[in-house]
């Protein structure tokens, strides 16, 4: 009773959005819409800390699309001097920021039920999680993907474990704009996409193994 | 709105043509619609006959590499990596893709739309010039570099330039169209339409044009049944139409056409629909107009009544070639339409001549191109080299038949001279006494090289035996060819001689890494196009033809052409051949147009990496040729 009394208090956006996760999704890489997306954020704390900007880039069909792409900044009071040197984000910059409140709304209208996909998803999962907790809101209810365990997924990289300037090394990728979210976003999508061909070269490739947390059972 | 990523694309793009003539707005929006994608090595992007795709590409990363396929091989011919563009002109023209597109290593790919390049055409002169220059390229290219960035080279070529191009110059439309009145009923206008013959009937209103009724409106609308033939012809015109002054040039015409979607403009007195009808532009119209230019210059040449007027001609028809190289036309085409201007004139030359000498010849004559001219290979205006044929004569008659021959052809290559062909500095030409001889002579001297093949006598062979008539009796040629043929199959050692000289270059290349340069003199340093790399090719084809004992070809690329189906075992190499004989043409050709000379040494410090890989492509044909030489007449033995 409570639960659908809450759900009656959501806004029309999330409601929106949590419509789409009842229709039936495809089921074929070629037919899902990917968000690649980062997030740069004031420290690693998920209670304390807040995030400064999201940026996020769609693949559709293999093909990052530059015109589906999302930036925002965001407007926060927790503040800490030390770690503009990594994401260059002034407090009052001269970007247009939004309120935390006004970056859900886009970001949820924007994700739609695609697949997020980023390197080490957790931490950007559950740092948007706790922005819609200061907001009443449930959590994100989309399907993810970590390019960080994705990449074990391939022949001989099952104990590796690397960050994305290691990565990005390993795969060709230039690292421009690393640190800002939306530069970040564009590079984990190259990522994304290499490995993928990679991986279908390795087997017969579904879907559903995207999300199969392999390698796993041979940790246990 | 910030965003980072376009920002990322647009400063790439920015760096390269035509991108970088663009305003920051016009990129900023091509930028922020950049589709991103990754092909990995030995993956297509596109294969040739594919439908063209909605975007054309930029390669951000690797290198993508354009084949076309001939039989069942791919060649490769170019190799786009970091800014080059691929994929343009089949958007553009509506075509198939004519080549494919692989990756040669893994690639990441700017897809950039042709809906937003098509706008900007309409704002950004520049670009429009640069879409001028890739259109101009519309007869089929298909060995031509004509995807890669180099495709903008030639904007300033055409703003420089005002004469020869079609594609600046005025469009000659149809005066004076059909026209019929919008109370007309549309089996009246098919009617008017088949009397007069034509394609299109344009619907005028107080003299000013209202629309168009093409055949293809009669074939969709009528035809289907979907419209009847009692109906008036506004209910299937198309309206309004698109109007125009009467200077519209070709490329404005071909834009218009493109972006409307359309294969007819209206010319009218002010330009506006408002105005009155003055004539109509089709389609079919600049098709015509870019296939007229070479043979309206023909057209010149036979009416030509002095040799100023010829020498004109030809410098006309240098910046013909001019425009026709930086166009990517096939170097196959070229060569035609070049060579036979120049034959039209050694014709006209002749004729001028003939009427200047006091009496007819006395007997039947033939007057031969040799070498280069002889195979039309010759683009670049170089040296003269000719001799004439004359039928035999009583033996009393032979001095005042001679003596009327040599003052002809001293007539003859003094007009060559005039319109630029310059004198042969080994004086092999007709004029010479050598040279200007009689059928049984000439049977005589042939017969004498090929029985005592000394190094001049093969060489003399090798400029001789090319030849091509260009003016005269056809028989006293083939009577010549007869000849060298019997005396070849009495005396075949002589094909030996031939072979060990086509071997006398190596192949240019060592371990295909190092070109071999001359190594002294004045063109020390310089890479000998001509000996190394295309005499080669002349001097195998001549001496496989030889052997085979083909007759009528004179000309490498058919000589070869011919060989792939005498010896089809060989018939790769042999299309190869061809492939690399036509790339060193065009090459050579570029060269001299480029330093103003014969093309014939490079200078190997001035060749981007890209024309370095396409000469490097081009000299296993020849190492492999050479082989097969070296082979089938046993000449390891010989040297």
């Amino acid at each position: 009773m409570i639960s659908w009394f809450k759900y009656k208090n959501y806004p029309h956006y999330w409601k929106q959005y949590s419509k789409k996760f009842k229709q039936k999704q495809p089921k074929s890489i070629e037919n899902n819409r990917f968000v690649i997306f980062d997030t740069e954020t004031t420290g690693l704390d998920f209670k304390n800390d807040r995030i400064l900007s999201i940026g996020a880039i769609s693949i559709f069909n293999n093909i990052i699309d530059v015109a589906d792409s999302f930036e925002i900044y965001l407007k926060q009071e927790e503040f800490k001097a030390d770690t503009v040197e990594i994401h260059g984000i002034l407090k009052e910059g001269k970007l247009t920021k939004l309120s935390e409140a006004e970056a859900m709304e886009k970001f949820i209208n924007y994700i739609g039920n695609s697949v997020l996909v980023a390197h080490h998803t957790a931490f950007d999962i559950e740092m948007i999680n706790a922005a819609l907790k200061r907001l009443d809101l449930p959590k994100l209810k989309n399907k993810t993907i970590d390019t960080g365990i994705l990449y074990k997924k391939l022949e001989g990289k099952k104990d590796n474990h690397f960050n994305l300037d290691a990565l990005c090394k390993e795969f060709n990728i230039p690292k421009n704009d690393r640190h800002t979210a939306a530069g970040d976003a564009f590079i984990t999508a190259l990522l994304f996409l290499k490995i993928l061909a990679t991986l279908k070269k390795q087997r017969n490739l579904h879907y559903s193994d995207l999300f199969r947390v392999s390698g796993q059972e041979g940790l246990l | 709105m910030k965003n980072t990523i376009a920002e990322r694309i647009y400063d790439f793009l920015k760096n390269f043509p035509p991108f970088d003539v663009l305003d920051k707005d016009q990129l900023f929006k091509i930028a922020s619609n950049v589709k991103v994608t990754y092909v990995e090595k030995d993956n297509f992007v596109f294969k040739q006959e594919e439908s063209p795709h909605e975007h054309f590409y930029v390669v951000k990363d690797g290198a993508i590499g354009l084949y076309r396929g001939m039989d069942n091989e791919q060649i490769l011919v170019d190799i786009c990596d970091e800014g080059d563009i691929f994929g343009l002109r089949p958007l553009i023209q509506n075509d198939l893709y004519l080549m494919s597109a692989k990756a040669n290593e893994e690639s990441v790919l700017y897809a950039v739309s042709v809906e937003i390049l098509k706008e900007i055409i309409e704002t950004n002169d520049k670009v429009k010039k640069f879409l001028i220059a890739s259109f101009s390229s519309n007869i089929k290219t298909p060995y031509a570099k004509g995807t890669n960035g180099q495709l903008f080279a030639n904007i300033e070529i055409l703003q420089t330039s005002n004469t020869s191009f079609t594609e600046i110059q005025s469009a000659e439309f149809t005066k004076n169209p059909v026209t019929t009145l919008k109370t007309s009923t549309i089996k009246e206008a098919a009617q008017i339409m088949s009397s007069k013959r034509v394609g299109s009937i344009l619907i005028v209103e107080k003299n000013n044009p209202i629309g168009i009724i093409t055949d293809k409106d009669l074939r969709s609308k009528i035809a289907t049944g979907m419209v009847s033939i009692d109906e008036s012809v506004t209910k299937i015109m198309s309206s309004p139409v698109k109007t125009y002054k009467q200077k519209i040039t070709v490329a404005e015409a071909q834009i218009s056409m493109i972006k409307n979607k359309i294969t007819h403009l209206c010319i009218t007195k002010d330009g506006t629909p408002n105005s009155k009808l003055i004539g109509v532009l089709s389609e079919h119209d600049i098709v015509v107009m870019h296939g007229n230019n070479p043979s309206l210059l023909i057209k010149k040449v036979n009416r030509a009544k002095d040799v100023n007027a010829l020498k004109y001609i030809r410098e006309k028809t240098s910046n013909l070639l001019l425009g026709y190289i930086e166009q990517n036309i096939p170097i196959i085409f070229i060569s035609k339409i070049i060579s036979e201007i120049n034959e039209a004139i050694t014709i006209k030359a002749i004729e001028l001549s003939i009427e200047e000498m006091d009496k007819q010849p006395p007997v039947k004559f033939g007057w031969l191109a040799l070498g280069s001219q002889g195979r039309k290979e010759q683009l670049l205006m170089t040296d003269q080299d000719n001799a004439l044929v004359f039928e035999d004569v009583a033996p009393e008659k032979y001095q005042p038949t001679k003596q009327y021959f040599l003052q002809l052809a001293k007539k003859v290559t003094e007009k060559l001279n005039i319109v630029g062909f310059e004198y042969c500095p080994a004086n092999m030409m007709a004029s010479n006494p050598n040279w200007c001889l009689s059928l049984s002579e000439w049977k005589n001297q042939f017969s004498h090289w090929i029985k005592s093949p000394s190094e001049d006598a093969i060489m003399m062979c090798t400029i001789f035996f090319d030849y091509n008539l260009v003016f005269g009796d056809k028989k006293l040629v083939y009577g010549m060819s007869d000849s060298i043929y019997e005396s070849i199959k009495s005396f075949e050692i002589f094909l030996n001689f031939l072979g060990r000289n086509a071997l006398r270059n190596p192949p240019p290349i060592g371990f295909f890494r190092q070109f071999l340069v001359e190594n002294d003199g004045a063109h020390k340093d310089h890479f000998d196009i001509k000996s190394r790399a295309m005499m080669p090719l002349v001097d195998a084809a001549r001496l496989l033809t030889l052997s085979h004992q083909i007759k009528d070809k004179n000309n490498t690329i058919s000589r070869f052409k011919k060989l792939t189906k005498i010896e089809p075992q060989n018939k790769d190499l042999y299309l190869s051949c061809i492939d690399s004989f036509r790339i060193l043409l065009q090459f050579r050709t570029q060269q001299g147009l480029k330093n103003n000379d014969t093309g014939r040494y490079v200078d190997l410090n001035n060749l981007s990496k890209f024309e370095k890989l396409k000469l490097k492509g081009c000299f296993k044909p020849i190492k492999d040729v050479q082989e097969l030489l070296n082979i089938r007449y046993n000449l390891a033995q010989m040297m």
